[in-house]
């Protein structure tokens, strides 16, 4: 049997700060998330400034709880692992600068890990014998890709928005319907109580066989509506105005996921990123699945949002062929997933 | 009693060594590269030179601001890193006070001028008395203007350096030859001053404590700012 692997994780890129100490990129010792929802509400968003600040005065209380939880110290580590991009520059530069500190002191190996990757391998975090090769579907707030997922060492993009993330559309939307922050959540609890069918908003399918997305027509169609409204005095039922938008999402990412999935011969199906907590996402995209005859993955939705435990799996298997980075490691704000 | 200091403040990467009153080692770069980038291989670098172990250290100190808010925090998040899983005590040195000190014993009042963006600096006065640094002025960010408005009722020398002396050079001549500068070599911010003070702090039994300790930002963020002001334009 192979020797355990103790990895602990570090997540700053948005405006939660997280540690994670994962063993063998499966076994969870502990998952620690500082979050600062409260702070940012009366902005009405993320301010990168605000979130940097917090990140540094959560930094250290946030990986000593996680050592706590697991029982561990700091000479128990196998390796220090962190998110050095995408994300917000100045959140990614606490994590990353007290990470390699770790690693430097510790004399351990430092891994620098994509955040889409992260959400990626949440999957396998929960699921680590997942069939490969699955296509995934990445939705998150700055994100929305469908992802070959051939081996831990290829992947392949097969289509991404043009224009906003999935997230970022149920966000605007959110807001233009009162909403507080963050409202992805709160638009899918209005959801629940309207009629998804009540009003039909555009679905952007593009060119025939592509496997991009585009959702600003989509949500300045919900705007469009909601003006159209007012201006003729017509009272607006916002749970139906949430459900049909929330359908119209949820219908064109499933049935590109599932044409991604056809068109690349897949064994499964892998759904990542904060938007794969939408439960109506989940339950249509294990309808299509059972369907076309794929199993489909859904990590639960605590591993779906940002944290660390996912991106220590990440980081486990890029730990098991010596996927190792250098002391001057940047953070990369804009960072692709080749 | 062996103490690494770092500073990151503004776009100067300091790191020195000090082991009692002796400088061990110090690196300097001032030439804009990456902060996130240079400043542990520098570590990794002056430590190895020095043939001195992380484990041998008796305690860290670093630049806390005022400065760059991102240069600031990659400082201190190094620092924090390397603190606890050392297990080190860390001591958070004000900028303004490790750059006076650069102005030894000079005759007159020292002011430290940091380039601060939005037309200020951040600056504190200083004097030299009986060989003890003391600070007349609190910690703030303010237009130049001002602050040689402020200057003008004394008949002392004041002595200017840091980062923000160039970029306001013409304002500072308002006091004719009472602006004083210092030379090249002094004028900006240096890592050994903040491990010196950084080493009195510690001796003093003034550790700060690593799980809050938080940059001197003295402002706050632009959208707090923003907010403020819509609080304060409320009827």
């Amino acid at each position: 049997m192979e020797p355990a692997t103790t990895i602990l994780a570090i997540e700053t890129s948005c405006d939660e700060t997280a540690a994670a100490i994962v063993i063998n990129g499966t076994e969870v010792r502990a998952n620690i998330i500082a979050s600062q929802i409260a702070t940012h509400r009366r902005f009405g968003g993320v301010v990168p400034e605000i979130a940097s600040r917090h990140h540094m005065e959560n930094i250290v209380p946030v990986v000593a709880e996680a050592l706590a939880a697991a029982g561990l110290s700091f000479t128990d580590l196998d390796a220090v692992a962190v998110t050095y991009g995408p994300g917000l520059v100045g959140a990614l530069l606490v994590g990353l600068a007290y990470a390699k500190s770790l690693a430097y002191a510790l004399d351990k190996p430092l891994i620098g890990v994509h955040h889409l990757l992260g959400h990626i391998y949440a999957g396998f975090l929960q699921y680590p014998h997942l069939p490969l090769p699955a296509a995934c579907l990445v939705v998150s707030g700055g994100h929305t890709s469908l992802v070959y997922l051939e081996s831990h060492t290829s992947r392949r993009i097969l289509g991404a928005t043009r224009d906003d993330a999935a997230g970022e559309a149920f966000d605007k939307v959110a807001r233009v319907l009162g909403l507080p922050y963050p409202g992805g959540p709160e638009l899918e609890k209005l959801a629940r109580q309207g009629n998804p069918r009540a009003i039909n908003f555009p679905r952007a399918w593009l060119e025939e066989g592509s496997l991009d997305f585009s959702f600003s027509g989509l949500k300045s169609a919900v705007i469009n509506y909601l003006h159209h409204a007012r201006q003729t005095g017509t009272e607006v039922n916002r749970a139906d105005v949430a459900a049909s938008f929330q359908a119209a999402v949820v219908e064109v990412l499933v049935t590109k996921t599932i044409q991604a999935a056809r068109r690349t011969a897949t064994r499964s199906i892998l759904l990542a990123g904060g938007v794969a907590a939408n439960s109506s996402l989940r339950q249509e995209l294990a309808a299509a699945g059972r369907e076309a005859g794929l199993p489909v993955f859904c990590p639960s939705p605590a591993l779906c949002t940002d944290n660390a435990a996912m991106i220590a799996c990440a980081a486990y298997y890029q730990y098991l062929r010596r996927d190792f980075a250098p002391l001057d490691l940047n953070a990369i704000p804009d960072l692709p997933l080749y | 009693m062996l103490v690494l200091g770092l500073d990151s403040a503004t776009q100067v990467a300091g790191v020195a060594l000090i082991d009692g009153d002796r400088l061990v080692a110090e690196l300097f770069f001032n030439t804009r590269k990456n902060h996130s980038q240079r400043l542990l291989p520098m570590i990794a670098t002056l430590l190895r030179e020095a043939g001195v172990k992380l484990a041998d250290l008796d305690g860290l100190a670093v630049a806390l601001g005022p400065g760059s808010f991102t240069g600031l925090r990659i400082g201190l998040a190094t620092v924090k890193g390397l603190a606890h899983a050392a297990q080190k005590p860390v001591a958070g040195i004000p900028t303004l006070d490790g750059l006076a000190w650069n102005a030894w014993e000079v005759p007159g009042l020292v002011c430290p001028v940091l380039y601060a963006r939005r037309q200020e600096v951040y600056t504190a006065l200083y004097r030299w008395q009986e060989g003890e640094l003391c600070r007349l002025t609190p910690y703030q960010a303010l237009d130049p203007y001002s602050l040689v408005d402020s200057l003008k009722s004394s008949t002392m020398p004041v002595y200017f350096l840091g980062d923000g002396v160039a970029p306001y050079w013409e304002v500072w001549q308002q006091l004719g030859t009472r602006a004083r500068f210092l030379p090249s070599t002094s004028t900006l911010p240096r890592a050994a001053q903040i491990a010196r003070l950084g080493r009195e702090r510690l001796l003093a039994g003034k550790e700060d404590d690593l799980f809050q300790l938080k940059p001197l930002y003295l402002r706050p963020s632009p959208a707090e700012r923003q907010a403020q002001l819509k609080c304060k334009s409320c009827p």
